[in-house]
């Protein structure tokens, strides 16, 4: 099974380069192409589970119809998906980073690691691809 | 030799560095068996039927492949794209990535 190395640098709510590589990483899982992510500095927020949804009082929308997106939501409905598909999907958090940005409470299908992680995961994939901050 | 996969989230007409990504696709095109320019995000600006942009009509002269991500057309009401551009789901980058083109985000 060929498998996908993503390195993502950005924090949660701040780029549009973060959909787009949970759309890259939605497609991958949907092909049964196996994932590995490694999430790096700011990343490593993607995955904390203290975000919290919002009601937007200036447009007069509740919690519910604002249904806000949560990317620790997402990290967990693409781990739920691999594991559906039998597809191997390893996510990684910097722990360093991690450790800087307090960011300890996370998803369960995600784990602490070191960029020695990513090495590895670089050498057992097909290919990777860094999506770099600016 | 191998096939380049340059994916560009920039618009063309803010990033100065768009110009010089375009160099580095026509060089890589002398070394290569392919080069295709994968546009996403706000780099799908270029795309659109009439927009000024040189340096993609360049490349396309020059043989190297043009897709523009179709989800960020959508999102910005691009429905009619300039003739050297095809509109492709990013799900061609994953088949692109699986395949092993070497591939540089920017």
């Amino acid at each position: 099974m060929s498998t996908l190395t993503f390195l993502l640098m950005d924090a949660p709510y701040e780029q549009a380069r973060t959909s787009t590589a949970f759309r890259l990483i939605d497609s991958a899982l949907r092909r049964k192409v196996g994932v590995r992510v490694f999430a790096y500095e700011g990343a490593v927020s993607l995955a904390m589970t203290g975000q919290k949804p919002h009601a937007n009082a200036v447009h007069g929308r509740t919690l519910e119809e604002e249904a806000h997106p949560t990317p620790h939501a997402w990290v967990a409905a693409l781990g739920a998906m691999a594991q559906e598909n039998g597809v191997p999907f390893d996510w990684v958090n910097c722990g360093l980073c991690v450790d800087e940005r307090g960011a300890n409470e996370v998803v369960p299908c995600t784990r602490r690691g070191s960029p020695a992680d990513f090495w590895k995961m670089t050498l057992e994939s097909a290919n990777t691809l860094v999506i770099p901050t600016r | 030799m191998s096939k380049y996969l340059l994916i560009e989230s920039r618009d063309p007409f803010e990033a100065k560095c768009f110009s010089q990504r375009c160099e580095l696709a026509l060089t890589l095109l002398t070394e290569s068996t392919g080069v295709t320019v994968f546009l996403v995000e706000n780099a799908v600006l270029g795309a659109r039927a009439g927009a000024k942009a040189p340096g993609l009509e360049k490349l396309a002269k020059a043989g190297v492949q043009l897709l523009a991500d179709e989800f960020a057309l959508r999102e910005r009401g691009i429905q009619e794209l300039a003739p050297h551009v095809t509109a492709a789901p990013l799900d061609s980058l994953v088949g692109a990535l699986a395949s092993g083109a070497k591939t540089l985000w920017n």
